[in-house]
């Protein structure tokens, strides 16, 4: 993906903090977890943009704050260049008809109460979009899209398996013909062969229609698969974006080479061959992050620059063309 | 053969449920040296927990039943012991660490005192004895500042710390054997190497055996010296690590293998899926359990039951009717 698509999603400068109240009869405000602090990137038309993190680190509230299912706190979201944040309620009804989210639990996000053909045709009859004949013939083709029997229409979801649940909430994603599908870890409750299965779906559908991805999920690997680029976050930060195999190959932000150097191979003799780096303790609470980058904490090159990691936050700046990495020593290592 | 510690023959474990006989474990059979990592790998529902749970005993009756085999550790058949022997050797020479370290320890009670807990019950330690051997177990697992921390609750460590206590918890009596069932499956990847380069050092230094239960193929990769691979409730395939991950024979393993991203992988590379799902193990096939979702199926496969036999190398086992042609087609 280079710069001469088109831009369909721009974040700037997002964030989404959740205030901490505490008393029960007086509340008072506390603090803030800064789920997501200060985030920018852009989506292209038609491409594939891999999120990556740690439990915390905010990927999925990123997700959530696109389609203002959580309210930003700052920063300006552009939706083909419609400023979201400006939209009132029903604005934003109609646009969100054109982003879409597929969740990560196929198991709650699916009504038990009603057959998967109502399911599929809700967003229909919410936007008024189609009726009758005209619905059910939609449903059905929907569900041939996603490989689905189309005559497994009055069913209810606990007649169906994981990987075929997930292809029900695939399906009712894509009912509205959107642009965006924001997927939140569509395929980390799944068992590793119906994983495979879900994914080359994703990868078909996305050829088919044109459609593009923000595909949220923890597995580098996965990732790495289905995604053009790449943005790895850490406590409500990206720290590194760029090209799939740029960021593969010459990773820059310490933290990006300890996650792929943790990332288990299915290879012994490629496993035994490769460096490690193991970093020491857990992610910092988002709500106390430290001061300075946010990494500081675990990072094994910042005790090297002394004061500089532990008082000043890094900039997130493109450092080569299409290669955004937010690491004050980066200049110190050599970039290939 | 040479210092067995673990021999497993014909062990068969049923759940009768009220949808039917759930056929969890059918006839498993295989050995563990002293100092062995074995990997069991399978998917959910594959027999792989239930299978460790069985030979441990603790197997929820009913509606669970051992239903027949036998389990030689230490020269006894654990599934004829007497219950105070079965409750002296679990915790004692075999040691369980679970998926969930939130859920399997007690958030009543201080770290602390759970671990005090086993070493008093097995080792007969008395409170002060064993509280100096907890604090010791605590730093060797990695826990910082562990003579404090040993007062905490479990609510107090984070994700990667409670599997360190249980880990610490499972070493110690010195066991034998440490089944760790999943025990990474809810850490972040960061948390998961610490504690995979944990148990591999750990184990170097104390020369026990491990049986490492998992669903993801990439971590035994890199810390097993066998693998186990397991589906609706037979071992499919066995051998040293190596030999599975570049010459897998069976045509499951050949799939979840391909069926994994792997980070160097090039691009435009396409997963390659297997079919169809795991089969309801109520109404298990007549012939290969696999042989519905297979792609080199045939007569045989559905009407008669594959066992292990030896492939070309004696110690890689596999059960398939066809591994020969799969493998021809393969090197291909």
């Amino acid at each position: 993906m280079t710069k001469n698509h088109k831009k369909l999603v721009e974040i700037q400068q997002l964030k989404k903090y959740f205030p901490i109240h505490r008393g029960s009869l007086v509340s008072r405000l506390e603090g803030n977890i800064k789920a997501v602090d200060d985030v920018s990137f852009d989506i292209y038309e038609g491409e594939t943009l891999g999120l990556v993190g740690e439990t915390g680190s905010g990927k999925t509230t990123v997700g959530r704050t696109i389609l203002r299912l959580y309210e930003p706190t700052e920063g300006q979201i552009f939706f083909d260049g419609v400023n979201l944040t400006k939209l009132n309620n029903r604005e934003m009804r109609q646009i969100r008809r054109r982003m879409q989210m597929i969740f990560q639990d196929p198991y709650a996000s699916l009504n038990p109460r009603i057959t998967i053909g109502s399911i599929i045709a809700t967003p229909l009859e919410v936007h008024q979009i189609a009726r009758g004949k005209e619905k059910k013939e939609r449903v059905q083709q929907l569900l041939e899209m996603v490989g689905l029997n189309p005559e497994f229409v009055n069913r209810y979801p606990h007649e169906f398996s994981g990987g075929q649940r997930q292809r029900i909430s695939i399906a009712r994603a894509l009912a509205l013909n959107p642009d965006l599908v924001i997927c939140d870890e569509p395929i980390s409750s799944l068992d590793v062969s119906i994983q495979a299965q879900v994914v080359n779906l994703l990868e078909d559908l996305q050829q088919r229609l044109g459609l593009t991805y923000l595909f949220i999920a923890h597995d580098l690997s996965m990732v790495r698969h289905i995604s053009d680029r790449m943005a790895v976050m850490y406590l409500g930060k990206i720290m590194e974006l760029a090209d799939r195999d740029e960021i593969y190959l010459n990773p820059l932000h310490p933290y990006t080479q300890a996650l792929m150097s943790a990332v288990p191979l299915p290879d012994p003799e490629a496993a035994k061959m490769r460096s490690r780096v193991i970093l020491d303790g857990d992610i910092p609470s988002p709500s106390k992050p430290p001061i300075g980058c946010n990494f500081s904490t675990r990072c094994p090159l910042a005790p090297m620059a002394k004061e500089l990691c532990y008082n000043e936050e890094p900039e997130f700046r493109e450092i080569k063309s299409d290669h955004w990495v937010a690491c004050h020593l980066v200049d110190l290592r050599p970039i290939n | 053969m040479e210092n067995t510690l673990l021999e497993i023959k014909n062990l068969t474990t049923r759940f009768y449920t009220e949808d039917g006989v759930v056929r969890a474990v059918n006839g498993v059979s295989y050995s563990m040296q002293q100092g062995d990592i074995l990997g069991v790998v399978g998917e959910s529902g594959c027999g792989k927990s239930v299978h460790a749970l069985s030979l441990m005993r603790l197997i929820p009756y009913p509606p669970g039943k051992i239903e027949a085999g036998e389990v030689w550790f230490n020269g006894r058949d654990l599934l004829k012991v007497n219950a105070s022997e079965i409750r002296n050797i679990r915790g004692g020479s075999i040691a369980m660490v679970f998926q969930d370290p939130m859920t399997s320890l007690n958030p009543v009670h201080t770290v602390g005192f759970q671990i005090n807990e086993a070493i008093i019950q097995h080792l007969g330690m008395d409170k002060k004895q064993a509280t100096e051997r907890t604090i010791e177990l605590l730093t060797l697992v990695g826990i910082p500042d562990a003579r404090s921390r040993i007062n905490d609750y479990p609510h107090q460590f984070s994700g990667g710390m409670r599997q360190r206590a249980m880990i610490a918890m499972g070493l110690s009596c010195e066991p034998q054997l440490l089944i760790a069932d999943e025990p990474t499956t809810a850490l972040d990847v960061t948390i998961q190497a610490q504690i995979v380069d944990l148990v591999r050092r750990l184990q170097e230094e104390l020369g026990m055996a491990v049986m490492w239960i998992t669903h993801d193929l990439g971590v035994v990769a890199e810390l097993a010296h066998k693998i186990n691979v397991m589906y609706a409730g037979y071992i499919v395939e066995r051998g040293d690590v190596l030999d599975i991950y570049k010459q897998p024979r069976h045509p499951y393993t050949i799939g979840l293998l391909g069926s994994l991203p792997r980070l160097d992988e090039a691009p435009g590379t396409r997963l390659v899926s297997i079919p169809g799902l795991p089969p309801d193990q109520t109404r298990l096939p007549l012939g290969c359990s696999f042989a519905p979702r297979c792609n080199y199926v045939n007569e045989q496969c559905l009407q008669e039951l594959p066992e292990l036999e030896a492939t070309e190398k004696g110690n890689h086992m596999v059960a398939c009717w066809r591994w020969e042609y799969v493998a021809g087609i393969q090197s291909l």
